[in-house]
């Protein structure tokens, strides 16, 4: 029996949950991870990645030295480098020179356009922070994005366009108070495990109805009191088909739309068209479910909606967040205990990353870049000349990716992203980062995009260093070092200070900005100077439990649901919708829709998950069918089949499922062997730029045993 | 709620009505002592080592499930109470492989029980489970507490992959037709673990690291890495 040298508290590195973890470590081992039983958030449940997902740190396959590229990379002949043969170890002192050097060069020849930066919503507040202040106060550019643009985008410009803010308005142990919620375009079972305990929870013992949406047959239909399997993309018809209901039968909240919202009229008028009939023949969705769907929900007592990626991750991804913010607006379902807007959102961090301001359009805080005042704010909070921070909005990830071109985008700075598995239409990507004249990428394994790096800049885990993560709750809770750092793997903050320093100099902005901090509370102090929502955010203050944003002074007690009196934008605003079919239909060539996501075991770009055991729990790539379309098509469990769309073709084995409703497929985009976004489509939403992996035409065939890369990866699972 | 007006060990004291006796001898600073009983879990007093005697009662009765009823008389330290918790802890002990069960040596010392007070007992001793890439079983560890049936079930995760099994002496913690951990509905969010209270439910690392591997032998053995091996 083992005795723990220590027991650190800290928050989980996974989902946007945050969990409360505490890590149990011999001579710099963690052995074992609990936690606390009356953790807030949490309640001492974990999901198999809090618990057993963390020995990443350990991989050997983890680069703990800086590495420089042996031969030099040209624009256009950029190539992919995941053999260590291909790296030569070198001094920090010396990655940092070369990296500053050549960014420096690239900047003074091309300005503030050609920089760009990829920021992390797995990396903590201050590191965020600080990235987007380094490109923003020393390059002069709004080129920073992160993950964000391709998961909740629509949700945040949904959010604030009709409300005026852009998280999650309850507390997510607040759905035990829900009588009904509609659950929609979320896995929760496998991507929220813990907030869908408690919903589990509220149905089995509070008594709380469920309304499932969703084209999959997930697992919480199991506890659901109505399934709506909606076709892929005919969200609006819906949800609006549902609005459509209520105004009908007058279930609506008059007093509610007099005295808090606006534009209800034209909004009403818009719905007339959404007759349960037509949304019947968009969606497949019976009518008399779309009925009793809006009857539940507008008399309940307390309603809320919670939504993860099947809603917004579409080229109508923005009107399909506003068409569930319509309904909460027309029922009242906001702004009180238990009733309200649920974007649940997916990384540890991704919450933070916005709210420091890991963003194209946005200031920390969401100061718009093109607001004279919020720039000014900045300059003088990052010392900055006046007139010197640039005014105009930067480009969003894809759109950073596109621009990868002569007289466009020549430098990227990647810190702990994984473009090359997380963008739509691969082969397209490959052929941007090809075309790159600088890459530097900080990481802790050379994943697929790393590999494409010029210099690799080696971070720490998240085990190994200090700073804090803000959940999807908007709680922001502490992170904190449980052990050394690997190798001479420095923390991102640290790591970001140093080279910011060295780009000053070359840059002669002497002392602008300011870069050293003897530990990360002083970076969140200084966040919270220009951030409102942040500005009362101690690190004594959350010693224990985190506290949830808005914390507005140093006595403010933190907000665990919004919009009680107004909503920021002073009235929520309806929005008038029509519906808008996905890019790509199925026809004759390519007949079925395949909607990608994530499975229980495994975590976004798969640099965590597939170096940890967790890859043996869940080794390959699966595409989910139907049995009676597997059944036509002659395909059998665990068969090998090659999946093809109009951008390319990847092979991998089929799992027949009912989870899959007929005629659409499933696959987790994890796989490197088994890409899935090989195959999805780059249409983006004209608002919010976020990408469309959730419809995508492609055409399923049997293939040979020997087509596939990991031919014995393969692990008989029983679970749903 | 009522409140309720009861005696335990000669103290008076109310408290609401739905109370158990355990926690209302917590409220009045009596300890007494559990083993199956988690305070997040549900009670089943299945061990009945927090047995107590209360007046009119005819059998000692398990504090952590039964209910406070007005003019209660409750003893929780009398000769038939500690002589119970004694033989249960020596009847435990003289079957199962205590050796990491913390808080069950502090009783047997507390209580002066004797592993070898029941030197002819047959010990439980099945072979251990290690059939999945998270966790092992090793039941000759398991005390059969039920917390782990529970967590997996309507306290936490409602997922079900674990439950009884056998009657008996042969009553073991299993899967349904003992199938490996990977094939039935276990999601291995590792709530079991959590509340084990013996070691018989362990992380797969922990575990190898007892059995001497360093941290970098362990990450050595992951499927990937044997594949990656294989290759070169």
């Amino acid at each position: 029996m083992i005795k723990p040298d220590r027991i650190v508290t800290t928050t989980c590195p996974f989902c946007g949950v945050g969990c409360k973890l505490q890590l149990h470590i011999k001579d710099d081992f963690i052995y074992r991870v609990t936690s606390p039983f009356d953790s807030i958030v949490n309640h001492g449940n974990l999901c198999v990645k809090g618990r057993f997902g963390y020995d990443f740190v350990y991989n050997q396959q983890r680069i703990t030295t800086p590495l420089i590229r042996k031969t030099p990379q040209k624009p256009g002949q950029r190539t992919q480098a995941l053999n260590l043969d291909e790296w030569r170890p070198i001094s920090w002192e010396e990655a940092l020179e070369t990296v500053a050097d050549r960014l420096v060069e690239i900047y003074k020849r091309d300005g503030s356009d050609a920089m760009a930066v990829y920021s992390c919503a797995k990396a903590t507040n201050e590191d965020n922070y600080l990235l987007q202040k380094m490109f923003r106060a020393l390059f002069r550019t709004n080129n920073v994005d992160h993950c964000t643009r391709l998961c909740h985008a629509a949700s945040v410009v949904a959010l604030q366009m009709a409300v005026g803010s852009a998280a999650m308005s309850n507390t997510a142990g607040e759905v035990i108070h829900n009588d009904v919620f509609i659950v929609t375009g979320a896995n929760v079972t496998e991507n929220h495990p813990i907030i869908a305990l408690q919903m589990k929870e509220a149905i089995e013992k509070h008594g709380a109805k469920l309304i499932v949406v969703d084209p999959r047959r997930i697992e919480m239909v199991n506890f659901a009191a109505l399934w709506l399997p909606e076709k892929p993309g005919t969200d609006v018809a819906v949800f609006s088909a549902m609005a459509h209901v209520i105004l009908k039968e007058k279930l609506y909240n008059q007093d509610f739309i007099d005295a808090r919202t606006e534009n209800f009229a034209e909004f009403a008028a818009s719905m007339d068209k959404f007759t349960p009939e037509f949304a019947e023949q968009i969606s497949g969705v019976n009518r008399e479910m779309i009925i009793q769907a809006a009857r539940m929900y507008a008399s309940a007592k307390n309603a809320a909606i919670y939504w993860a990626l099947g809603i917004p991750e579409h080229s109508h991804g923005t009107q399909n967040a506003l068409s569930l913010i319509n309904l909460a607006l027309l029922t009242g379902h906001i702004g009180r205990l238990g009733t309200g807007l649920n974007p649940l959102r997916g990384q540890n961090n991704v919450q933070g990353a916005s709210d420091s301001g890991s963003m194209p359009w946005h200031y920390p805080g969401y100061q718009r870049v093109d607001n004279e005042e919020a720039a000014q704010k900045f300059e003088r909070l990052w010392n900055v000349e006046p007139g010197g921070l640039n005014r105009k909005p930067g480009l969003t990830t894809t759109e950073i990716m596109s621009a990868v071109h002569e007289g466009g985008v020549r430098a990227l700075y990647i810190m702990g992203e994984n473009p090359m598995m997380s963008e739509p239409n691969l082969n397209l990507t490959r052929r941007h980062m090809e075309q790159l004249e600088f890459l530097v990428v900080q990481d802790m394994f050379i994943n697929e995009s790393g590999a494409f790096g010029d210099i690799f800049l080696p971070a720490t885990s998240w085990a190994e260093k200090e700073g804090t993560f803000t959940n999807t709750d908007r709680r922001v809770q502490r992170v904190r070092q449980a052990i050394q750092p690997r190798g001479q793997a420095r923390p991102d903050w640290q790591i970001i200070c140093d080279l910011a320093k060295r780009l000053e100099k070359r840059l002669g902005r002497p002392n602008s900005a300011y870069w050293d901090y003897n530990h990360p509370e002083a970076i969140l102090l200084e966040m919270g100077k220009g951030v409102p929502d942040y500005a009362g955010i101690r690190y004594d203050r959350i010693e224990n439990e985190g506290l949830q944003t808005p914390v507005l002074d140093e006595n403010h007690p933190g907000t665990p649901f919004l919009f009680s009196k107004s909503f920021p934008r002073g009235r929520g605003k309806f929005h008038p919708l029509e519906y808008t079919p996905s890019a790509e239909q199925p026809d004759e060539e390519y007949p079925f829709i395949l909607t990608t996501g994530r499975v229980l075991e495994h975590w976004h770009g798969g640099t965590l998950t597939r170096h940890s055991w967790m890859d043996d729990l869940q080794p390959a790539a699966m595409l989910d069918i139907n049995p009676a379309d597997a059944a036509r098509l002659g395909i059998t469990q665990g068969q090998p089949v090659r999946v093809t769309s109009r951008r390319g073709s990847i092979v991998l084995r089929a799992r027949l499922t009912e989870k899959s409703t007929r005629g659409v497929v499933f696959i987790p985009f994890f796989f490197a062997e088994a890409a899935a976004n090989e195959l999805t489509i780059d249409v983006v939403d004209p608002l919010a730029k976020i990408p469309e992996y959730k419809v995508c035409a492609v055409r399923v065939s049997l293939a040979e045993e020997r087509e596939l890369r990991l031919p014995d990866a393969y692990q008989e699972r029983g679970r749903y | 709620m009522a409140d309720i007006t009861l005696t335990i060990d000669n103290q008076v004291l109310t408290v609401p009505a739905g109370t158990t006796i355990h926690q209302a001898a917590l409220q009045a600073g009596i300890t007494i002592p559990t083993i199956c009983y988690h305070e997040y879990c549900t009670s089943n007093g299945l061990c009945r080592i927090c047995v107590v005697e209360v007046q009119g009662s005819r059998t000692l009765v398990p504090s952590c499930i039964a209910k406070v009823s007005d003019g209660m008389q409750v003893q929780t330290q009398t000769e038939r109470v500690l002589r119970a918790r004694k033989t249960i802890l020596e009847m435990l002990s003289a079957s199962i492989d205590l050796s990491e069960a913390n808080d069950i040596q502090k009783l047997m010392t507390e209580y002066s029980a004797s592993e070898t007070r029941f030197p002819d007992a047959e010990r439980r001793d099945p072979p251990l489970i290690d059939d999945n890439p998270m966790f092992i079983r090793d039941y000759s560890k398991c005390i059969l507490c039920w917390r782990c049936v529970q967590v997996c079930a309507e306290d936490d995760q409602y997922t079900y992959a674990i439950n009884f099994s056998g009657r008996g002496f042969e009553t073991q913690i299993s899967t349904f037709y003992n199938s490996p951990m990977p094939e039935t509905t276990c999601v291995f969010c590792g709530q079991c673990v959590g509340v084990c209270p013996t070691g018989a439910l362990k992380p797969k690392r922990e575990f190898l690291l007892e059995l001497g591997y360093s941290a970098d032998e362990i990450m050595s053995l992951t499927r990937s890495e044997r594949r990656r091996r294989t290759k070169r």
